[in-house]
């Protein structure tokens, strides 16, 4: 679908022109609006990892606020107790949320759709109830969370504490965004689109449906737990009721808004669930809810690709293609 | 966020019975009340379920809007009965007017967008609930006092209403269901809409109608459950979860089997929770039995086993 086989000269220098505009913006903005543009990166991260399963896998989760806590619970409990340097914790929340999902995607094979997206929004209502539970208090500081120091730009570089989490999360971001793209755009990628849209078809050719469908879950979480890892370091604070059932909802939110079975609609939601809800926040607590809900329906109903492909129609009809 | 705590009944119990058997038996009884509870919701579940092969995630919100509209009527002076007949009413009619206008579209569109739908849904009943009734608890009245309900040391009046309210629920559904035209034909329009429609039977107000009346018994059950775990907008999560679990267990296309998983999990929930892993982890319970459930035997004690043709 929208992955192609290779870059053209003309896209690799468009994406790298926005690269390097995303990577001089913060110094133009102050560290509060840096620190969004930093969460508004780190949601695009887990939207990736949500669409890789959803999007290009069909697999519904309504549970990916689990992964993100795991991933999050990881970092700050690596900071908190041992003293891990905040940058060596992404790789270790990384692979602790790859085998969680790894492990939770076994069961799901033998779920499908609805059933699926019910056992998912269990694990994302019953999250905030497990990270309170006492008997792990002493790990995860039960209610109270845990507060984490935010890291300092190394070599003395002359960058405030939130541009240079910036620049880290973004070279972050992009080295996921490349690896995904590889694995999307080839044989990989194929055999899960084929398993989505046709899974007996898919099988009869030869790919193996449950070690690909369970891989993508764990590959799906493993971006959503880097993506909670880099929230909690960006926050500087987890706490049990962040991880609530509205945060996987958002997420949802995110991928149908920004593009379902799209790389660059990962960064569409991400900066949809990252802003519209400060603006909306201004009339009153419930309206970014009544929002995302209102929006939902509109794009299911009218614009089932999401702003990747509006964006990429208008500019098909404008290039005259 | 989420409180389902029938904790403070188990409390009351454990402090206030001395005899381990009285407080047993006092568990199980009062696990039946909650039982009444999910027994309802999943079966509304079902009634949706059987006709679509959709899972309704807002089932548990229409309910909590409904609670509110009683709240409001009860608020303005309305004597608890009216207030309760104009609920349904209400609910009846909402429930209709949400698969018109908002399930309709999506009859026929693939799972990820009914999904969708129905967080949608469910998103946009939590804030409007949220923006008219603010999110501070409220307490909700129980019209069951101590005063025509013989006084025991097992149950509370309220829980003995509920299960007597539960069972009136089950029994009008059972002879709707069972003895009049309507209820037979929205049963073959389940069972198969396109003899359905053949035989003359409007299929898709049917279907509508069952809507209506999902939403009908979710207002009951959130009036039953409002006294127990107060009014708020998100009180309905951690029972809907329980109501997935009877609905999953007693096999989710099979109303008795729902009915009959809804009270095996309560009082289960109840016995768990008071004697072995405390009422902290009642969420992680429902998780477990879900998916569990879903693994073991996904077509429930009583479900239809789906077979699929290649």
């Amino acid at each position: 679908m929208s992955v192609g086989t290779g870059l053209s000269t003309r896209r690799l220098l468009a994406v790298a022109l926005v690269v390097i505009a995303l990577a001089i913006v913060p110094f133009f903005l102050s560290d509060y609006r840096t620190f969004q543009f930093t969460q508004a990166i780190i949601y695009a991260i887990v939207l990736l990892g949500l669409n890789i399963l959803t999007g290009y896998n069909g697999q519904i989760s309504l549970g990916h606020g689990a992964f993100y806590a795991i991933g999050a619970y990881t970092a700050a409990i690596l900071m908190d107790r041992f003293g891990v340097p905040y940058w060596a914790t992404l790789p270790v929340a990384g692979v602790v949320c790859f085998v969680f999902g790894f492990l939770f995607g076994l069961p799901a094979l033998r779920l499908q759709g609805h059933y699926l997206a019910l056992a998912t929004f269990a694990l994302a209502v019953a999250t905030p109830q497990l990270l309170k539970y006492k008997r792990l208090e002493e790990w995860t500081g039960g209610v109270q969370g845990i507060v984490i120091m935010k890291p300092d730009p190394p070599f003395g570089l002359p960058l405030s504490q939130d541009r240079w989490l910036y620049l880290f999360t973004l070279v972050v971001a992009v080295a996921l965004f490349v690896i995904a793209w590889n694995i999307l755009r080839g044989r990989t990628g194929r055999a899960l689109i084929a398993l989505r849209d046709n899974p007996i078809a898919a099988e009869a050719m030869g790919v193996n449906g449950a070690l690909y469908k369970s891989t993508a879950f764990g590959v799906s979480a493993l971006y959503t737990g880097i993506g909670g890892a880099l929230g909690a370091i960006a926050v500087q604070f987890v706490a049990p009721d962040s991880f609530a059932v509205f945060l996987s909802i958002s997420f949802v939110v995110g991928i149908v808004v920004g593009g379902l079975a799209t790389l660059s609609g990962a960064i569409y939601g991400a900066l949809f669930i990252q802003f519209v809800p400060n603006f909306a926040d201004q009339i009153s607590k419930a309206a970014p809810w009544a929002i995302y809900g209102g929006v939902l329906l509109v794009f299911i109903y009218a614009m089932p690709g999401g702003v990747a492909w509006m964006l990429r129609s208008v500019s098909a009809k404008l290039l005259g293609r | 966020m989420l409180f389902v705590s029938f904790a403070l009944n188990a409390f009351d119990v454990l402090t206030t019975h001395k005899n381990p058997m009285e407080a047993l038996l006092h568990q199980i009884l009062s696990g039946l009340s909650a039982g009444g509870i999910y027994a309802s919701l999943a079966l509304a579940l079902v009634m949706i379920y059987q006709s679509t092969h959709h899972i309704n995630f807002a089932q548990g919100e229409m309910a909590m809007f409904s609670t509110y509209l009683a709240w409001t009527f009860i608020d303005a002076g309305f004597p608890y009965w009216a207030a309760f007949v104009l609920t349904l009413a209400i609910s009846f009619v909402a429930g209709v007017v949400i698969e018109r206008i908002v399930i309709r579209p999506v009859e026929h569109a693939p799972v990820l967008s009914v999904v969708i739908v129905f967080i949608a849904l469910l998103v946009i009943l939590n804030s409007i609930a949220g923006w008219i009734y603010s999110y501070t608890i409220k307490s909700f009245p129980t019209p069951f006092t101590g005063d025509f309900l013989p006084r025991n040391p097992y149950m509370s009046p309220h829980e003995m209403g509920t299960i007597g309210v539960t069972f009136v629920v089950l029994i009008l559904l059972y002879a709707f269901f069972r003895f009049t035209p309507l209820g037979l034909a929205m049963r073959a329009a389940a069972q198969n809409p396109v003899s359905s429609r053949l035989a003359g039977i409007r299929v898709g107000w049917m279907l509508a109608l069952g809507w209506g009346l999902a939403a009908t018994i979710g207002a009951v059950a959130g009036m039953m459950i409002a006294p127990v775990v107060y009014l708020d907008p998100n009180m309905m999560s951690g029972v809907l979860l329980y109501a997935f679990a009877a609905a999953l267990l007693g096999g989710i296309d099979n109303p008795f089997g729902a009915v009959l998983g809804g009270f095996i999990v309560g009082v289960a929930e109840n016995l768990l929770g008071a004697y072995v892993i405390g009422t902290e982890l009642k969420l992680t319970v429902a998780l477990v039995l879900i998916v569990a459930v879903l693994l073991f035997k996904p077509s429930g004690f009583f479900g239809r086993v789906i077979v699929t043709r290649v």
